[in-house]
């Protein structure tokens, strides 16, 4: 698969340490939720930014995204907690 | 006039705003306004207890979704003009943050966008809110379930953005 480039927002950029990089995901990586189970097994601040994958947030090239949404295609992905703006 | 294109802004920007300018802005040179509605969101202090609000964005994605919802707006309540200003970066008690104008024929369309639009804007435009106390401590804000709650009564009544 094509290189992605990975992006983090608020606490999740904190834990994780920083706000952006890209990877080349596995095979076998095809839709947002297996994209937070692998970054998950990436380390201690992952694992502490996705210790509650339910509530973490994703977007593909920039675009709202659901857990089972398919990342053919993506170049940009990024996760935030929900929104706090307005 | 006639049939002239919907006017729509969209700005996101860490300088302080002027809401009276902007709703003075979408109006310009239109004479088929009947009513405008301008909503302004500020920054709320709790007894001194906040010193900075600190507005974090994804740039980009910020203004796409924004300009999503206002096109939503637009074609929803047949809206003559819309206005969103969002402010990112560090932000006082007493400045604003959010303002959002809507215009239309007649009052019900303006006053109903102006609401859809804010319950969207809160729950899907990409910001996020870091309080910095007065005592030297940091906490992010956390979501509000109400806010949430706001939302479906839009999807209640027939309407869903396609990313929901």
């Amino acid at each position: 698969m094509a290189e992605v480039k990975l992006i983090y927002f608020a606490w999740l950029r904190e834990r994780i340490g920083h706000g952006e990089e890209t990877a080349v995901l596995p095979p076998g990586i095809t839709t947002v939720a297996e994209l937070v189970s692998w970054l998950r097994g990436r380390g201690e601040g992952y694992a502490r930014a996705f210790a509650q994958p339910d509530i973490v947030r994703a977007a593909i090239d920039r675009r709202h995204s659901r857990p089972d949404t398919p990342l053919a295609g993506a170049r940009e992905i990024a996760f935030f907690p929900p929104m706090t703006g307005g | 006039m006639t049939a002239a294109h919907p006017s729509k802004i969209v700005r996101v920007q860490e300088e302080p705003f002027d809401s009276a300018a902007l709703a003075a802005e979408l109006s310009a040179g239109r004479t088929d306004i009947g009513a405008m509605v301008t909503f302004t969101g500020l920054c709320r202090d709790e007894n001194g207890a906040l010193a900075v609000l600190e507005l974090e964005h994804y740039p980009g994605m910020a203004e796409e979704e924004i300009g999503r919802l206002a096109t939503e707006a637009v074609s929803r309540w047949s809206l003559i003009g819309v206005a969103v200003v969002h402010r990112f970066g560090p932000i006082r008690p007493g400045e604003m943050i959010v303002a959002v104008v809507t215009a239309s024929v007649h009052r019900q369309a303006a006053f109903e966008a102006a609401s859809f639009l804010m319950d969207y804007l809160k729950t899907s435009a990409p910001f996020w809110k870091k309080e910095h106390r007065a005592d030297g401590g940091d906490a992010w804000v956390e979501a509000r379930a109400t806010d949430e709650k706001a939302m479906d009564r839009w999807r209640a009544s027939g309407q869903v953005l396609p990313h929901k």
